[in-house]
């Protein structure tokens, strides 16, 4: 650190992993004056991931996932208060409660919340519900060690499938409804998503795809929705797993880069205002970020991971407290992992940035198998099931832009399991009723690309 | 006192559910599910998890002190 960066006042909006480890860094790389915390929850920051498992599962209390500090980062923690806008000219973060808080630095980790079932009224149906708060999970929980008979998911992306995999787990009858060709598949791709679909059926999942979900039903109370096939669901608990929404409206009037596709910023964490000029003061990290990744042509991604998170979050506060020469980019290859139907699914790179995968190691009739995904004749990504002990191998082959398909016994001495590529049939994610977990968002950091773009992800329709 | 694993990084090496089997289960073959919520004397098997962890997945520690200023 030099020159007075270890000094003045740094304001995170976004009390979550992200702005939890931004401030533990700006400590540890030295920072010593005011340090504030915002976060519209009430909670002190706590961890994401085991909500939809642990929590689902009646192993672990929603309330129990606080998150554990490396060092108390000893903050003016302002929580249970959103932040409602920001004057960059006069670096202020406005408050919900009023306050003008003043600032030299800020960080922007607002992240996502879950998107809401379209229809108001229809969402108010007592039984309906989302999963991404813990409060949300507590409530969700609730319901499941109620026992009902039915449980509808709308939405089979990763969070519809591991709320699916709990219902089974605790013999609940469970309907999944989406959209698109199969579950995972806005991640993951129609290939491998037929093994995602395959999983859920083997474990008695009611399995719809190709069908949206016209209207929910009940009169005061969940009982039911009616489908585009013209079928009826009967149940008593709908959870609407339809992929995030980014926190940005409170940035609306700010002039920033922010807008549907999240807030965007250089490789080293600073946004950009909406004529595309970095600012110098304001940061962005964590799920509501978008950045250019040099390993994906330079295109803005936007990634809701754990591992992003923390990872984007340490370079965003280094380089708050660091002088130019001294900045670090942001060059994380994305990580991510679900456990549901009793594998865990791992992934390294971006798979729906391919046009081809291969299956390269184990075996699909055992559930066992790494597949190896190629953009143009060279690595981009690879997806383990119960096989996490080759991620490193082939995230080395994506960091190194290798030849696609890998040659024979690349990893482990043996020839790959399919012979040849296939298409990977990455579809368009307009098509789906859950979120992909890493949005491709295009290479421009101007909020315009929202209209370039019409239509986006329309929920329901 | 806290934990979370960083489950980007765990490969699935089960020393944590050897060491501290009431803390750490596998769920299916390689799954970590465990309990953030570190209960009354476990604490030494959970550091011990944490120091055997092959990867160092595992962060233990207490949480923010949040208190309203």
């Amino acid at each position: 650190m030099s020159g007075d960066l270890d000094q003045g006042r740094i304001v995170i909006v976004g009390a979550s992993l992200a702005g939890l480890r931004a401030a533990e860094t700006l400590r540890e790389e030295g920072f010593t004056d005011s340090l504030t915390v915002v976060g519209d929850e009430p909670h002190p920051p706590y961890d994401r991931p085991p909500l939809s498992k642990q929590v689902l599962l009646g192993k672990a209390a929603a309330d129990a996932t606080v998150l554990p500090t490396r060092r108390d980062p000893d903050a003016d923690w302002r929580l249970g208060v959103a932040a409602t806008g920001l004057d960059p000219a006069g670096k202020r973060v406005l408050l919900a409660d009023g306050v003008s808080l003043p600032y030299d630095r800020l960080l922007i980790a607002t992240g996502t919340r879950a998107r809401p079932w379209p229809d108001p009224a229809q969402a108010a149906l007592d039984g309906v519900l989302t999963l991404r708060t813990s409060d949300d999970a507590a409530r969700l929980a609730e319901r499941l060690t109620a026992g009902p008979r039915r449980v509808l998911v709308i939405g089979g992306g990763f969070t519809g499938s591991e709320i699916a995999s709990a219902c089974r787990e605790r013999g609940i009858e469970v309907t999944v409804a989406e959209r698109g060709p199969a579950p995972l598949v806005g991640a993951l791709g129609g290939t491998f998503a037929k093994l995602a679909a395959g999983l859920q059926r083997a474990h008695g999942v009611d399995l719809r795809c190709g069908v949206t979900v016209t209207a929910l039903r009940g009169n005061g109370h969940f009982t039911g929705a009616d489908l585009s096939d013209g079928s009826r669901v009967d149940a008593d608990v709908c959870v609407v797993a339809m992929g995030a929404i980014r926190n940005t409206e409170w940035l609306a009037d700010s002039g920033l880069a922010a807008g549907r596709l999240g807030v965007a910023c250089d490789a080293g964490c600073r946004v950009f205002n909406a004529y595309g000029i970095v600012t110098d003061d304001v940061f962005v990290a964590g799920d509501v970020a978008r950045f250019p990744h040099p390993l994906f042509e330079y295109q803005m991604l936007a990634l809701e991971h754990w591992g992003n998170a923390v990872a984007q979050a340490e370079v965003a506060a280094h380089n708050m407290v660091s002088p130019g020469p001294l900045r670090r980019p942001h060059l994380t290859v994305p990580v991510f992992w679900s456990s549901q139907f009793g594998v865990n699914i791992k992934s390294v790179g971006v798979p729906s940035f391919s046009d081809q995968v291969v299956i390269a190691q184990g075996s699909l009739g055992e559930r066992r198998l790494v597949a190896v995904y190629g953009y143009r004749g060279r690595v981009t990504a690879a997806v383990t099931v119960n096989m996490a002990k080759w991620l490193e191998y082939y995230q080395g082959l994506i960091e190194a832009a290798a030849p696609f398909p890998p040659g024979p016994g690349a990893a482990d001495g043996s020839p790959l399991v399919t012979e040849f590529p296939v298409p990977s049939n990455v579809p368009d994610p307009r098509g789906l009723l859950h979120g992909p977990t890493v949005a491709l968002t295009g290479h421009l950091p101007d909020r315009r690309l929202t209209l370039v773009r019409p239509g986006g992800i329309r929920p329901g329709g | 006192m806290r934990i979370v694993v960083d489950l980007a990084r765990c490969q699935g090496y089960a020393q944590c559910v050897f060491l501290a089997p009431e803390v750490f289960e596998l769920h299916g073959e390689e799954a970590l599910l465990y309990n953030p919520a570190v209960p009354a004397g476990q604490l030494d098997r959970v550091r011990q998890a944490a120091a055997a962890c092959p990867v160092q997945a595992i962060l233990v520690g207490d949480q923010v002190r949040a208190d309203v200023r």
